[in-house]
């Protein structure tokens, strides 16, 4: 990124320098250098920045021209008014529950998530801990599990007759059954759960990270000066992690508004939509119920105004602590 | 440019990567072949078929193949294993991005799905017109689904008549006979039920939680559908909606219906003998028969009638499904393919009936040998006569081009009535939510 920012502020230095026909010998030479150094830059990012043009602007340039149609089928017209589909989902219930279900995991399950995997982190950064790349590979290997089959492989467990259930009887916990996925508590429970169990290693493999780059001696000066581990990790550690913590906030919270993969795999959104999340809302307007492309665009520009909203709260909040 | 317009209008809903992904399947369908066939004499070429069931669907159309391939050696019949999900998800993508040329020759779509496709996308089917299937020789409400502005889209395939399958062992246990729960209705079934359930500590029925299937196959059973003739909802209050609801919250407080999660469990819950019975479209049958310890243990009966609701009948439906030409078939062939074997063959029907369980809607087999043979897994019962014969008395129903949302707004309300929801106020709610999806 700033290299990028030099490359280009440098590129506009030069462009002035250019239309001076009086510049001095000296100063055209470093223009020629910053030039190919500028050109050199651009073809290196040129790839790149084509492919995501194309796979990704693009498509969401016409999203936002589709999210202002109406129609059946292919046979789309603009709305009237242009703003028609926005409109609609002001007044759609299920809409608004299923933001009401996204939130319900964003705010439980991120903030838990995140502090669990903080205190992964600092107890397997210990120099003295053996067995390091053991526990870290297990706690990170719930990430590199395919999302369909870990969600299929919860929902066996949490069955009516699965191994929760058996488990939780035998131990005379309960007297009969619990239907964990037929009820709104439990089902959005068992999500929150998965969620945690798929992520929480993920996030602690950023801290880790974050943890190699610390100055191990700001550790050591604490200890010298009589700071326990709780007053070390909070006052020493999590400080220096603090833009580590904001990056994974706002991949967190990107990545739970666009929730699917347990929504529809778990619980189908059931029972009765208050497990659903808006992008399986999305995904059933779209592809499973009478196709309407058009609102589902509108939805899925409502799901990227929320997240661009909330990275910025986010990063408003990082910033100040500074 | 044109291709990559083309391949980005497919991406247009979905900026959120997670939902493509999920789309899942690969978009790797098989170039359809396009060969010229002479109008009469052998054929050849390639027929490109998407279904989704081995043991089923595929079976039959693979049998199908080796009868045709009788008097057309060189036809092939490339069956696409491609599950139903992946069928619509796929259909709506070539759809919406017209790449119809990607399109297989024939696919197999639900009966429930058809209006709604044939309406949004009537460019990716042919209608049977050319064909020399005989409609008069299926039964009107079957074709019914898959017919739209008095055309012909689908050749019906699969029988989806509702049964009651009942393990007589368990019922012998508590007293009864499968005659005893034949021509009752739902209070009746209820009443004797909870005796099963108290002698023998095992529910008759199990149902997922959060799918009105259930209560779908009682309002039929009554003549009554979520849609009136020009496609408006009928769920605010419908007294045969209302009555069906109510029955099936009876049937889960007195516990003779255990409610499950998913469909595995589901299937689970019968083969494993938790529960003895269920009730289902005659499909069900090939799973219920994957339980070879049960041989002989169980029988089908028609269903329980609903009580007090005029027009209520022990007879209805679930699912089943039918056949569609693509408009990118080779139209010729594919036609004929259907023609001669599904709507032509009783040798077809007579083969895959005793190992898949896949009963005709083709009415000249209810005359046929095989289907009057006694059947040993159901205790020496003609299952599949006695289903022909149920089929003819099914009411009909309008599915209509917002069949799923009806279902799926009434499945959520069943859902809230059970926790405790007044059902009129559950059913308005219902049917605002459909009103909302046809604006």
């Amino acid at each position: 990124m700033s290299t990028l920012a030099t490359a280009t502020g440098s590129g506009g230095a030069s462009g002035t320098a250019r239309d001076d026909e009086a510049t001095p010998r000296r100063g055209r030479r470093r223009h020629g250098i910053e030039e190919r150094r500028n050109l050199t830059g651009w073809v290196f990012l040129l790839p790149a920045a084509l492919l995501i043009g194309a796979m990704s602007f693009y498509p969401m340039a016409q999203a936002f021209i589709l999210s202002l149609k109406t129609g059946r089928g292919t046979r789309l017209n603009f709305a009237d008014p242009l703003w028609y589909n926005y409109q609609r989902l002001l007044q759609d219930d299920i809409f608004k529950l299923t933001v009401q279900n996204t939130f319900v995991y964003l705010i439980i399950q991120v903030p838990i998530m995140l502090v669990i995997a903080l205190i992964l982190a600092n107890l397997l950064n210990d120099r003295n801990l053996r067995f390091k790349g053991l526990w870290r590979t297990a706690i990170f290997l719930p990430c590199a599990v395919g999302l369909v089959s870990y969600s299929l492989v919860f929902r066996t467990i949490f069955a009516t007759d699965g191994l929760v259930n058996d488990m939780l009887m035998g131990l005379h916990f309960i007297d009969s059954p619990i239907n964990w996925l037929g009820q709104t508590g439990t089902a959005r429970i068992v999500i929150i759960l998965g969620l945690l169990w798929r992520w929480t290693g993920y996030n602690m493999v950023f801290y880790l990270a974050a943890m190699q780059n610390l100055d191990y001696s700001t550790l050591e000066a604490a200890k010298i000066d009589g700071a326990g581990p709780f007053k070390t990790f909070w006052y020493v550690t999590v400080p220096q992690l603090r833009p580590m913590i904001l990056l994974t906030a706002i991949l967190s919270t990107n990545g739970t508004i666009q929730l699917f993969d347990e929504s529809w795999n778990l619980t189908q959104g059931g029972p009765a939509y208050t497990t659903m999340s808006m992008s399986h809302y999305l995904f059933e307007l779209s592809f499973q119920k009478n196709p309407n492309f058009g609102y589902g665009a509108a939805l899925s520009y409502v799901i990227l105004i929320m997240v661009a909203i909330l990275a910025a709260i986010q990063m408003k909040v990082g910033d100040k602590r500074d | 440019m044109n291709k990559l317009q083309k391949f980005a209008s497919l991406a247009l809903a979905l900026p959120l990567s997670i939902a493509l992904a999920a789309c899942g399947g690969g978009a790797t369908a098989p170039a359809p072949t396009t060969t010229s066939a002479a109008a009469s004499g052998p054929k050849s070429g390639t027929v490109t078929v998407w279904c989704w069931d081995p043991a089923f669907n595929i079976y039959a159309m693979n049998e199908a193949a080796k009868i045709y391939n009788k008097d057309n050696p060189d036809v092939k019949i490339n069956v696409v294993e491609t599950s139903w999900d992946d069928v619509q998800t796929k259909l709506t993508t070539l759809a919406q991005s017209r790449e119809t040329k990607q399109l297989p020759d024939i696919f197999l779509m639900q009966n429930n799905a058809f209006q709604k496709n044939v309406i949004n996308y009537p460019e990716m089917f042919s209608d049977f017109s050319k064909s020399s299937v005989d409609f008069s020789q299926f039964p009107a409400g079957v074709t019914a689904y898959s017919t739209v502005d008095n055309k012909n889209y689908g050749l019906p395939f699969d029988n989806g008549t509702a049964v009651l399958a009942l393990r007589t062992d368990v019922l012998k246990e508590a007293g009864f006979t499968a005659d005893d729960f034949t021509n009752i209705t739902w209070s009746d079934f209820i009443a004797k039920a909870k005796v099963v359930k108290e002698k023998t500590k095992k529910p008759l029925l199990s149902n997922t939680s959060g799918s009105g299937d259930m209560a779908m196959m009682m309002l039929q059973s009554a003549g009554a559908s979520l849609f009136d003739e020009n496609g408006n909802p009928t769920i605010s209050g419908n007294q045969a909606l209302l009555k069906s609801i109510e029955t099936y919250k009876e049937l889960v407080s007195s516990g003779v219906l255990t409610e499950v999660n998913s469909w595995d469990e589901y299937v689970g819950s019968f083969v494993n003998g938790n529960v003895a019975g269920t009730l289902n479209g005659v499909w069900i049958l090939g799973s219920v028969q994957t339980a070879k310890d049960q041989s002989g243990k169980w029988a089908i009966t028609n269903l329980p009638k609903l009580d007090g609701v005029t027009g209520a009948t022990n007879y209805s439906a679930n699912g089943g499904s039918s056949w569609a030409i693509s408009s990118n078939a080779n139209y010729e062939l594919a036609s004929d393919f259907l023609a001669k074997t599904f709507a032509g063959s009783k040798q077809l029907f007579d083969t895959i009936l005793p190992s898949s369980g896949a009963v005709a809607n083709w009415l000249p087999m209810a005359d046929s040998s095989v289907y009057a043979e006694p059947q040993e897994f159901f205790g020496g019962q003609p299952v599949f006569q006695k289903v022909i014969e149920f089929s003819k008395q099914v009411p009909k129903n309008n599915t209509g081009v917002y069949y799923y949302e009806g279902r799926d707004a009434v499945s959520a309300a069943v859902t809230k009535i059970i926790n405790g929801t007044d059902p009129a106020a559950a059913l308005d709610e219902a049917q605002k939510t459909v009103e909302f999806a046809m604006k």
